[in-house]
């Protein structure tokens, strides 16, 4: 089956985290809400009401469309999508048609460009739900109305892998920017994928879209089982048809939805409630003198201060560590990549373990600065400062912990030349071993350490063990 | 307000109220111990006024004329309704319509027809039936309507008021239960000028909850004043055959009139105006079919049928029960001018000509300030006298210009037609020149005097 090839494309949805609606004044984060508590007549679509932009969700959907290199009309418009369902209070969306705010992006992926079609701005529907064995449906309408963005990509991606590989990036993208939380998790990133295979330069062959993708994970598995279910309908040489499926994440598979003669006509036109907005240079430069560093600059930045390129990408890509990672450079004295090591190794493995985050631990960037800069300097030994980075996490500072309890390494040569000769004085047979074969230092060394409660630094020991035995 | 009041229940029989709001009664009371006390109130302190049942009006029940709306309580006033009566005005009443605004007779009402104060057996026109005929009737001096296509000048013509439709974006839409949302304008409708001025004084202004509100109102400072060296442009395809006798009599008297108070009357041709009703009837049912999808028995509008039968089939019976004829046909022509192979044939085509008779209007406008026309070629008809809704569509041709152009427009009244029934001119200007019509409105009431708009007491 590995004959065919598939070819992949994506349409994500991030909810922009604005203070309100895109159309009307309620909050737009209800998550975690009581049903229907965050609605007023313009989102409930009560007759009368009237929508008004949110220029806050539009500078969002501008600044991230502008990252992706796409092109920005002078004047965008907003169109209504026609469609009966009780999670659209007005039975239609206002969404964008052939003026949307951005078009032909793309993002880098692995070195190649993923081409984006368009971005656009749009309102989000309520909540359905549908009681087991209840006669009824209930709806929420506490996210109608919250603002969207919709990127859709050009056929580009090649695999599953990749394709989860993109919506990683997009969501590192969009969360540096600070357009959006864009946590699958509680539908604030949300993704379709249109798939079909062929064979390696064919045309292509029919897609199908699947929808309900909860999580990445579900993404590369709906695009693996219907990657395998194509290509063994046309090893058969059958033909796949052009349908809608949806994800069933307890079997593991793609179920139908709906075929292409069951799709709606949604009658875009342009919102008359809405007059087109004029899209300025001055606006563009605004935003773009706004515009955060993004992930692949930052890692370019980190590796050019010497941080290696794995753990370069792995801080650059994460909004919070990459963050957290420029405060505590901005105050440390110790090179990047001690920090960068700490922050992507001890730190995130302590925080993980404990189920933190840098966000909700106490740790400040200025301890885990002077942390390093003890070590680095030779105050404390790696193995110290490893043993005090639960309290420093906890909020304690380094200097602080090392001095109430006495950790600085013992670094003065003759205070420690007569702990060397006393350990030598009693242990003359580990003495005769030591001359005899230099790995036997070792036990001597550890003896030194120990007698000086572990603030010896083992370089200078084992050097003045050395000098001694001549 | 008492005798406002007691005139609005003893015309019961013309069908111009739905809703009849008796608190009317206890504001006015106040205002009344607010003035003894020495306080300034508002210009409109006091005033009654009949408000169009498809603007919302906080806790009074607004039904838009149609069954879908018979338990809808708005929690929210209009913004115009808000700002009327900041500025003292009472709402004694909600008036009748047709259904959504969509009609020219007022037939098309579920709460029954209005009738002509003029005469009952006569349509008052419509779609602001009920206020024209409230106005007409004495009942309240000033009245509330909209117009999408003429719904407020045409019945302003049939009932011998005036009726004003501001340049669009003037006034807010907020409120207002949309029918065709880049085409209707609240309207004014009153017997004298000075009602009409003080009326959209209070209410122009910009409204930052509706988008298409302008961000600063016409200018009203060059309402008043003579005609001396006004221009009027007759438009020449709207002039001639198609009219009644009666109407042609009444566009003569009129030009008499303009030329005797020292306006020269030209003509000028519309060259588009001829499809302007074709174009019309094929956005406004468009952006209706839009509009009206949100009236599907889900939260507030009429629910049919039982929750077994599922969400779709609950959906299509509260629609299919509660729209009249005409809604429903719009609705469906609405849909098939959207629908996908169509649109660049209907919709699309629509708007092009939309442009061009804007376009018309501003070569117009280069040579005259105002463009004349008859409010309707007749004067009001019988009821149930317009079976075919193609004959009743073509009254609308003198109409649909303005809101096609989104120019302002007014219709005056010019004595009377046939059967002794009033008719009225319509006067268009360009877009922000609101004053223009209020200063040719204002000099022919000064010239007909006591004649210019009589109270109809017929009907009592
Ligand atoms: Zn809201």
């Amino acid at each position: 089956m590995s004959e065919f090839e598939p070819v992949i494309g994506l349409e994500v949805h991030l909810a922009l985290s604005t203070k309100s609606k895109m159309f009307c004044g309620c909050p737009a984060e209800t998550f975690g809400s009581a049903p229907n508590t965050h609605t007023c007549p313009v989102c409930l679509g009560l007759p009368g009401s009237l929508p008004t932009i949110n220029r806050a969700a539009f500078d969002k959907a501008l600044m991230f469309a502008l990252a992706l290199g796409c092109s920005v009309p002078e004047r965008t418009q907003f169109h209504r999508k026609n469609y009966f369902y009780p999670d659209a209070p007005k039975n239609y969306q206002i969404s964008q048609y052939d003026h949307p705010v951005g078009e032909h992006g793309f993002i880098e992926l692995g070195g190649r460009r993923v081409g984006v079609t368009r971005c656009h701005v749009e309102e989000d529907a309520g909540r359905s739900q549908h009681p087991l064995y209840a006669p009824y449906s209930l709806v929420d309408l506490n996210r109608a109305g919250a603002p969207l963005l919709e990127m859709v990509t050009e056929p580009d991606l090649r695999t599953p892998e990749e394709a989860r590989e993109f919506l990683n990036k997009v969501r590192a993208i969009a969360r540096a920017l600070g357009v959006s939380d864009a946590n699958p998790e509680e539908g604030k990133l949300r993704a379709d994928v249109n798939v079909s295979v062929r064979r390696p330069g064919a045309p292509f062959g029919t897609k199908v879209e699947v929808k309900n993708l909860n999580s990445f994970r579900s993404v590369q598995r709906a695009l693996e089982f219907e990657i395998k279910r194509q290509s063994r309908i046309l090893a058969d040489s059958g033909s796949v048809r052009q349908d809608t499926l949806g994800w069933d994440e307890g079997g593991q598979k793609t179920y139908l939805m709906r075929t292409k003669e069951g799709e709606a006509d949604y009658r875009y036109f342009p919102d008359p409630d809405l007059p087109p907005v004029r899209i300025d240079a001055a606006w563009l430069e605004r935003l773009r003198a706004d515009t955060p560093e993004l992930p692949d600059a930052k890692e370019a930045r980190y590796v050019g201060l010497g941080v290696r390129a794995d753990t370069a990408a792995l801080l650059a890509y994460d909004t919070e560590l990459s963050s957290f990672f420029d405060r505590t450079l901005k105050t440390s004295g110790g090179n990047a990549q001690a920090v960068a090591n700490w922050l992507g190794g001890d730190v995130t493995g302590y925080l993980n373990a404990n189920g933190l985050t840098l966000e909700t631990s106490k740790l400040t960037p200025e301890h885990l600065a002077r942390l390093v800069d003890l070590v680095e300097r030779g105050t404390i030994s790696g193995k110290v400062a490893k043993e005090l980075l639960p309290d420093v996490i906890g909020g304690a500072s380094p200097e602080a912990l090392v001095r109430v309890r006495g950790l600085e390494q013992v670094t003065d040569a003759s205070a420690l030349g007569s702990v060397v000769d006393a350990v030598l004085a009693e242990n003359p047979k580990l003495v005769d071993e030591a001359k005899a074969n230099p790995k036997a230092v070792n036990a001597l060394l550890g003896r030194v350490i120990k007698s000086t409660g572990g603030k010896a630094k083992p370089e200078l020991v084992r050097e003045l063990i050395v000098q001694k035995l001549g | 307000m008492r005798e406002a009041l007691a005139r609005a229940e003893a015309a019961e029989g013309l069908g111009a109220f739905i809703t009849l709001v008796p608190e009317a009664l206890e504001k006015a009371r106040t205002l009344d111990v607010r003035r003894a006390a020495g306080e300034t109130l508002g210009p409109l302190a006091g005033v009654p006024v009949a408000v169009k049942d498809n603007l919302c009006t906080a806790g009074v029940l607004t039904t838009a004329g149609s069954k879908s709306l018979t338990g809808f309580v708005p929690p929210y006033s209009a913004t115009v309704v808000e700002r009327l009566e900041a500025a003292g005005a009472i709402v004694i009443g909600k008036t009748n319509l047709d259904e959504f605004g969509m009609g020219s007779s007022n037939e098309n009402s579920a709460f029954g027809p209005a009738r002509n104060p003029h005469n009952p057996d006569f349509v008052p026109g419509g779609s602001s039936g009920g206020s024209a005929a409230a106005v007409a009737a004495g009942i309240t001096p000033l009245a509330l309507g909209t117009d999408t296509g003429g719904s407020v000048r045409q019945p302003a013509s049939f009932t011998g008021v005036l009726g004003f439709k501001p340049t669009y974006g003037a006034l807010s839409r907020y409120g207002v239960i949309a029918f065709a949302s880049s085409l209707e304008q609240v309207g004014v409708l009153a017997r004298s000028t000075r009602d009409l001025e003080l009326a959209l004084s209070v209410m122009f202004g910009h409204d930052p909850h509706d988008a298409t509100s302008l961000a600063s109102p016409p200018d009203l400072t060059g309402a008043h004043g003579d005609l001396t060296g006004v221009r009027v442009g007759k438009v020449r395809e709207l002039c001639g055959d198609g009219n009644s006798e009666g109407v042609l009599g009444a566009l003569a008297r009129t030009e008499a009139t303009l030329k005797a108070l020292g306006a020269t009357v030209g003509e000028v041709s519309l060259p588009h105006a001829p499809y302007g009703t074709a174009a019309y009837y094929l956005v406004a049912p468009a952006e209706a079919s839009s509009n009206l999808a949100r009236f599907d028995g889900m939260v507030y509008s009429y629910r049919s049928g039982e929750d077994r039968l599922g969400q779709a089939e609950v959906m299509r019976r509260s629609r299919g029960e509660s729209f009249g004829p005409e809604v429903r046909r719009r609705i469906l022509t609405g849909t098939y001018a959207l629908s996908a192979g169509y649109y660049d044939a209907y919709y699309g085509k629509a708007l092009k000509v939309r442009r061009l008779i804007a376009g018309d209007m501003a070569r117009a406008f280069t040579s005259y300030d105002l463009l004349l026309t008859p409010t309707a070629p007749t004067a009001a008809y019988r009821l149930s006298e317009k079976g075919d809704p193609l004959a009743v569509y073509m009254g609308d041709v003198d109409t649909v210009l303005a809101n096609l152009a989104g120019v302002p427009a007014v219709s005056v009244p010019a004595g009377t037609a046939e059967e002794g029934l009033p008719c009225g001119m319509q006067f268009m200007a360009p877009a922000l020149q609101d004053a223009r019509l209020l200063r040719v409105a204002g000099a022919l009431e000064a010239a007909a005097g006591k004649s210019f708009a009589p109270v109809a007491a017929d009907f009592l």
